[in-house]
């Protein structure tokens, strides 16, 4: 079992191109030029109708402006941006607190089990969004489960508006991304050495302590990691407030398809398109400054 | 020691509860009599034999069916072309590429969505089965991708390297060992691939026209026009065939791949 993948790693671990050429070199052109022609180029198309205005009929017109982002500046784009981030935030944090705890448990899990509770973690994260946002309206709304249960129990006499509201979608975000939290973090605690939590313990360490001192910073690449797998689709989300949030709910994913489709003001939406995708770049260069201060401190040990 | 063990099972137990929990009540009322109470007013299958009558929705899974079915095939061959095709590039330039590749993954779908509206729209080609089916391929290519390169790199390259020395012409390579060693990644990769086109929304939301309503488009506008215990029943069956391909996909890939 060992043998023939030590071999393995070790001879692609050497140098992938080998002086021998196995494939010609021009099998990679149509998937690169579907991903440049599908892709590359119609975010290009996205950055250039940013700059460009908008057409009397909708539309574009290919005049040079700032407009789109000067307009940007208006307290509710700001407003809608700040919420966005604000419930991508709790959003994380939420999962993070939720997500530890399931992680941590089935990484010390006999092996054969874990498969089994991966598999549970990540069938729900393989199952239509749609569908699974759709159960929370089926159960929140006021003739729902959950009123129907509250005033069978005779502690509500009226159903209260659950569905339509903040806090239904911060719900509804954290039932959707709970899975990509738990993934990476599992897979940070399973490299954990449990002989050093047991050593820590062994030293009389509170419960708190060991998990400050021990557990955390030596599964911050995970936590990190799980952290902005769920902040990043949490900012652009657009189905969850959608469907659970009310008129005040609204989220950057929600306004750009308002002035697409709704408004068909195609600049505008460009332009808040091209911010929010300033914004999660940003997260990103954070997570590879870390990771990458991470991998020094690694190698000096 | 144990206090802590019974205090992280029942956390992961309601973990679990939390995840599966609405779509079991989901799924639950799907078998429910009554039109618009939550209570239990007894079994029925009335509404999955509404469904398979309504013409619309039939026509809708022929087109999700579709879409995913052509997509899957040209990201699968596409994607498979391009991890073999970068073996030949210098380590430098093949990092760049394929990082440039795989950046669908992480850019909102959202946005790609509105990309791809924006460019058909400027390139005059009607939205439709076909630009579905493009967006469909290009977020799927990516996919594929990642997951047939984690096991091309753990292939033995002299393999490869031996069939060549003894003549083999490079499609005999691949038709003879590198495809049948690929072979769990490619059909797993393809099921994911279906997978995703079938359940996928947001994109196929803004790239799709009149006549080219997928399912997950049919199942929003349900929704959009309220509550009823026939999307119950659709969602109930589309749970069941996202969770049979899931698993058939990881089943063929081994359990490896959700590991790293």
């Amino acid at each position: 079992m060992s043998t023939p993948a030590a071999s393995g790693s070790t001879a692609t671990g050497s140098d992938g191109n080998g002086s021998l050429a196995r494939y010609p070199g021009w099998i990679l052109a149509p998937g690169l030029c579907w991903a440049v022609l599908f892709f590359f180029v119609p975010l290009l198309i996205v950055l250039a109708v940013s700059f460009a205005s908008r057409g009397t009929y909708g539309g574009v017109l290919w005049t040079f402006s700032l407009t789109n982002y000067v307009n940007l500046l208006h307290p509710l784009y700001f407003r809608i941006f700040g919420r966005s981030i604000f419930f991508a935030a709790v959003t994380t944090a939420l999962c993070l607190v939720l997500g530890f705890p399931l992680a941590y448990y089935i990484a010390r899990l006999p092996r054969r089990r874990q498969g089994l509770w991966l598999v549970l973690v990540l069938i729900p994260f393989w199952t239509n969004f749609l569908v699974r946002t759709y159960a929370w309206m089926f159960i929140l709304r006021t003739e729902g489960v959950i009123n129907k249960l509250l005033m069978g129990a005779g502690l509500i006499d009226a159903p209260i508006e659950l569905l339509y509201s903040d806090a239904a979608v911060l719900l509804g975000l954290v039932y959707g991304y709970l899975p990509f939290m738990v993934l990476p973090l599992y897979a940070a605690v399973e490299r954990l050495d449990p002989a050093l939590v047991e050593a820590a313990c062994d030293l009389y360490a509170s419960r708190w302590s060991v998990f400050r001192r021990v557990v955390l910073p030596l599964t911050k690449p995970g936590v990190i990691a799980g952290c902005l797998l769920v902040f990043m689709p949490s900012l652009g989300a657009f189905i969850t407030p959608d469907l659970l949030g009310g008129a005040r709910s609204m989220m950057v994913g929600n306004l750009i398809q308002h002035e697409y489709l709704v408004v068909r003001d195609w600049p505008l939406g460009s332009a808040l398109s091209f911010v929010l995708m300033g914004v999660l770049i940003a997260a990103m260069a954070v997570y590879y400054r870390i990771d990458a201060g991470m991998n020094q401190e690694g190698s000096r040990r | 020691m144990t206090g802590r063990r019974v205090w992280l099972q029942v956390m992961s137990l309601g973990n679990l509860l939390f995840l599966y929990l609405p779509v079991a009540v989901l799924v639950l009322f799907s078998f429910n009599a009554s039109r618009l109470s939550a209570t239990w007013q007894g079994f029925t299958l009335k509404w999955y034999t509404a469904l398979a009558e309504d013409r619309a929705l039939l026509a809708a899974t022929w087109n999700s069916l579709l879409v995913a079915g052509v997509s899957t095939v040209l990201a699968t061959g596409l994607g498979v072309a391009a991890v073999l095709g970068l073996e030949r590039l210098g380590s430098r330039s093949r990092r760049v590429i394929e990082g440039a590749m795989l950046l669908p993954l992480v850019v909102p779908e959202i946005m790609m969505g509105v990309a791809l509206m924006l460019f058909f729209v400027l390139i005059k080609l009607p939205l439709g089965l076909p630009t579905v089916i493009i967006a469909h391929t290009a977020f799927n290519l990516p996919l594929v991708m990642v997951i047939v390169r984690a096991r091309h790199r753990k292939l033995d390259p002299r393999l490869e390297e031996a069939a060549s020395d003894l003549g083999a012409t490079p499609w005999q390579v691949f038709r003879r060992v590198t495809f049948p060693l690929l072979r769990p990644a490619v059909v797993g990769a393809a099921l994911m691939a279906f997978t995703v086109s079938l359940d996928d929304f947001i994109v196929t939301f803004f790239t799709a026209g009149p006549g080219s309503t997928t399912l997950p488009l049919k199942v929003y506008s349900m929704i959009k026009s309220g509550v009823s215990p026939e999307i119950n029943a659709l969602s109930a069956l589309l749970v069941l065939v996202s969770m049979g391909l899931v698993g058939l996909s990881l089943a063929i890939q081994g359990r490896g791949i959700f590991i790293r």
